[in-house]
């Protein structure tokens, strides 16, 4: 077996592990670092992010407020010290992506344009038209291919950490291309993974985001914190679940009803004037007692309600909006410019993830994460949109930073515990390739995954519900033992990838499920039909979820408050 | 009403046991909006779990699904699959080494874009506290259409030059490196030159500009090629008649 040395191991190419890499890189230009990545760093679904990345940057803005909007979205469930480390450097974070090429949309005057988004106080968003992701992602990685110290292992998908001694020492990684198993040894390992939006049915997440830094943490004994929320975004296409961004809301347009009625407007949800320019949570919470309600549309996807933009003019719409147009059009056959586009909420995004602390480091020395794998508690029960590329860029740069620092004083490993692990970890997966004598199927066992986590932890939830996915999902666990794969060769096993994607999910599934159910009250995405009010006195705590062979185990962590008191969220 | 049914000829290769790629057949139900890439998938899932082929995003702008459809390069997850008949060939991209299936070998397209060094270069690009560089609309439009490209190849499987001519930087980093020249805040345009205009560079074009047709993104790689070709001419021109010193 193959076994490679770096100082630094980053695990995933998108926002923040091209971040991270080139934070590193640059704080010492001797030290080597891997950029480990299973899809071409360019593919990473940061590409898909469209709306924009927030940071204070207009003379009516500033730090504080931005503090608050995001304290108050998190339903006071983000962590105040982190939350204004994060304010305090967003600015710097894209100003540095502009010194690097990125195309913002520009003002007039040439400075940077910002538009407005869900439940900030100001245009407070940083926008290259609506592809801000893409711009985001190509900028990092064509910088990144600056750094010769940056050693890409593109195309490789890392199934184990090496753990010894409370420490992590590297990483054992696939080559899809060829199948071999290699080790990959460094003193740090930076997580950054992405989400696990694919273990629902519909989401706006790509085919990679199956969570499986989530689980690589989780099965070393980490927790994952707060996994319970789900972000619901309000606007997705539906049949396919792309995403339609809040810019278009961010721009003036309008959600209607079948009737045309401006629901948002025109009855109570606790919006106030912020209306479509509301947080998430709120927003799908609106739109689905809407349809609830019968005020929906019925399509052959479901129902529905309208996203109307008609109102902004074509010439704006090509100018901000362009890829929203293209989407439409492609997917639901709907020109923006004339007609209202059906939206209805999706899944988006996690608000937990790997339990880490402002610094990114986990509980594990050596081990940090950060992007939307991470939960370092930015976001609580709710993210802002356009708070998470920034994060990708804040943190990512601090744990490439802090991993650096740990790598340079990293005691020495075991070697033979961990040749041991790697052995073992060659086992697993070369008897897992091709093994024809299991009765499931991938196909069939994700099917029924997405449906028990619908059916258990969608936009409002109940304790019975939940408690059937809690269910549901450990008996799934059960049948992913017995798998069946048919594919037997060793170059790009997309099966053998797509059975470790699987495993990666039930892991997240569990901890999303059993979380979720543990938490007997209303806050942020966790809407629960039986309590339906927070509940300060018992549940201002962050859940942490611990695998355990027999299942897993929970605990708590407390949330730190500072200047801002939790109070009624209402807008 | 019964399902519609298509029927699928699809490449399969496996280096482990195949000497040359074969075909397969399949014949699956279809849905009226699917996309090609629905297709393959349903395959994958459902059929034949052996498949190989590389998806993400499946909303034409991670890059990753490019195939040949009937015989022409296409974005598969924008390429709706009403617009072909009862049968539908689908290939790995033309003009790259087949790495398994559907799955191409993109290492060499990596290594050129590289190549042509697309980062800002200049000399204050890490000094963040004197704020962002300013940058006109008119100046911001001049790159805006050049920096539109998913790097989804189908411009390397169109394009004849790369086909006759593997040393051809092509047209995707062609462009990209056409993209930071004219960025206002650029100043690495000399130090792209050299591989610019050198072997492989901007004149190994003919300018066939079927790059331009197949780009699912609008991008006109063979204009920015051309423009940089022209910039190339004016530069020579230039030096020929007032030397700078150290110039070329
Ligand atoms: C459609 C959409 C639109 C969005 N729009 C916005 C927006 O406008 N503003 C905003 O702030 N946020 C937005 N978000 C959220 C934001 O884009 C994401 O949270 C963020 O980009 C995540 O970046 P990341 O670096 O953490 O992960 P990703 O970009 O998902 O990258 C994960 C990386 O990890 C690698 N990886 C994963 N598993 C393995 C493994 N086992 N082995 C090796 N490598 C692995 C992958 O290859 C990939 O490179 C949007 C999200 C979506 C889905
Ligand atoms: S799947 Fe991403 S471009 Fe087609």
């Amino acid at each position: 077996m193959d076994v490679v040395q770096h100082d630094i191991i980053i695990v995933g190419g998108g926002g923040a592990g091209l971040r991270a890499a080139i934070a590193a890189v640059e704080a010492d230009p001797k030290i080597s670092v891997a950029l480990v990545s299973k899809v071409y760093p360019m593919r990473s679904h940061t590409v898909s992010a469209e709306g924009g990345a927030a940071a204070v940057a207009r003379s009516d803005d500033s730090l504080e407020l931005h503090g608050y909007d995001t304290v108050k979205g998190s339903d006071f469930l983000g962590d105040q010290d982190v939350i204004q480390y994060f304010v305090e450097h967003a600015p710097k974070e894209l100003t540095r992506l502009e010194h690097w090429g990125c195309p913002w949309s520009r003002n007039e005057d040439g400075t940077v344009a910002t538009r407005a988004f869900g439940g900030m106080t100001t245009k407070r968003t940083w926008y290259a038209a609506d592809k801000v992701g893409f711009h985001m992602l190509h900028t990092l990685f064509q910088t990144s291919m600056k750094y010769d110290r940056i050693v890409r292992y593109d195309e490789h998908f890392v199934t184990k950490l090496l753990v010894d001694g409370g420490a992590v020492h590297g990483v054992v990684s696939l080559d899809i291309r060829t199948g071999a198993l290699k080790t990959i040894r460094g003193r740090a390992v930076v997580l950054c993974t992405g989400g696990a939006g694919k273990i629902f049915p519909f989401t706006t997440n790509g085919t990679i985001k199956t969570g499986d830094g989530m689980s690589l943490a989780y099965r070393e004994g980490v927790a994952l914190k707060d996994m319970e929320f789900i972000q619901y975004h309000p606007t997705g296409l539906p049949g396919t679940g792309i995403l339609i961004t809040e810019a278009t809301r961010g721009e003036g347009g309008f959600l209607r009803d079948k009737d045309g009625v401006r629901f948002l407007v025109e009855r109570d949800y606790g919006l106030g004037k912020k209306a479509e320019l509301g947080p998430r949570d709120m927003i799908s919470r609106a739109i689905h007692q809407e349809i609830k309600a019968g005020r929906g549309c019925v399509g052959p996807y479901g129902e529905y309600v309208n996203l109307d933009l008609t109102h902004l003019g074509e010439a704006k719409i090509n100018e901000r909006l362009p890829f929203v147009r293209l989407l439409s059009k492609t997917y639901v056959g709907v020109d923006p410019v004339k007609e209202p586009i059906p939206i209805r909420p999706v899944v988006h995004y996690m608000m937990g993830g790997i339990d880490v602390d402002i610094t990114g480091a986990t509980k594990i020395a050596g081990l940090y994460a950060a992007g939307e794998t991470a939960c370092a508690s930015l976001n609580g029960a709710n993210r802002l949109g356009s708070n998470s590329l920034t994060e990708c860029l804040v943190f990512g740069a601090r744990s490439g930073e802090e991993a650096l620092r740990y790598a340079k004083n990293a005691g020495s490993a075991n070697e033979a515990v961990l040749q041991e692990q790697a052995k073992t970890e060659v086992a697993r997966i070369e008897s897992l390739r091709g093994r024809k004598k299991g009765g499931e199927r991938i196909s069939v066992i994700r099917r029924e995954l997405n449906q028990a986590m619908e059916n258990g932890c969608g936009v409002y939830r109940e304790q019975k519900t939940m408690q059937t996915a809690v269910a549901e999902v450990a008996q799934l666990k059960g049948r992913f033992a017995d798998l069946g794969l048919q594919d037997e060769s060793k170059v790009f096993n997309t099966e053998l990838i797509n059975a470790l994607e699987l495993g990666n999910m039930l892991d997240c599934a569990e901890a999303v499920t059993v979380s979720s159910a543990s938490r007997k009250e209303s806050r942020g995405a966790h809407a629960c039909a039986d309590y339906p009010n927070r509940d300060d006195q018992n549940y201002l705590y962050h859940t942490l979820c611990y695998f355990g062979a027999a299942g897993p185990r929970l605990d708590k962590k407390a949330v730190t408050l500072g200047k801002w008191q939790p109070e009624e969220r209402k807008y | 009403m019964g399902a519609q049914k298509k029927t699928f000829i699809v490449t399969r290769f496996d280096p482990d046991k195949d000497s040359v790629p074969r075909k397969e057949k399949y014949e699956i139900p279809v849905e009226p909006h699917w996309k090609v890439l629905d297709a393959v998938n349903y395959i994958k899932d459902e059929v034949d779990s052996t498949l190989s082929h590389r998806c993400s995003c499946r909303m034409a702008v991670c890059g990753s699904c490019g195939m040949s459809v009937n015989g022409e390069a296409k974005l598969t997850c924008k390429t709706a699959l009403s617009d072909y008949g009862d049968t539908v060939e689908i290939a790995p991209l033309a003009n790259f080494p087949i790495v398994r299936d559907l799955v191409v070998e993109l290492e060499a397209f990596i290594e050129k874009f590289q190549k042509v060094k697309p980062w800002i270069i200049r000399d204050d690009v890490n000094d963040i506290a004197a704020g962002p560089y300013k940058q006109s609309v008119e100046e911001l439009n001049v790159i805006k259409q050049f920096s539109m490209c998913i790097n989804c190849m189908l411009c390397y499987a169109a394009c004849p030059q790369i086909g006759l001519n593997p040393d051809f930087i092509g047209p995707a980093a062609l462009a990209l490196a056409h993209r930071y020249n004219e960025d206002s805040r650029d100043r690495g345009a000399d130090e792209r030159r050299d591989i610019l205009l050198g072997v492989g560079g901007t004149y190994d074009c003919t300018f066939a500009n079927e790059c331009s047709e197949v780009c699912p993104k609008d991008v006109d790689p063979a204009i920015a090629i051309q423009r940089e070709k022209f910039l190339g001419l004016i530069h020579w021109a230039r030096n020929f008649v007032s030397p700078k010193k150290g110039g070329r």
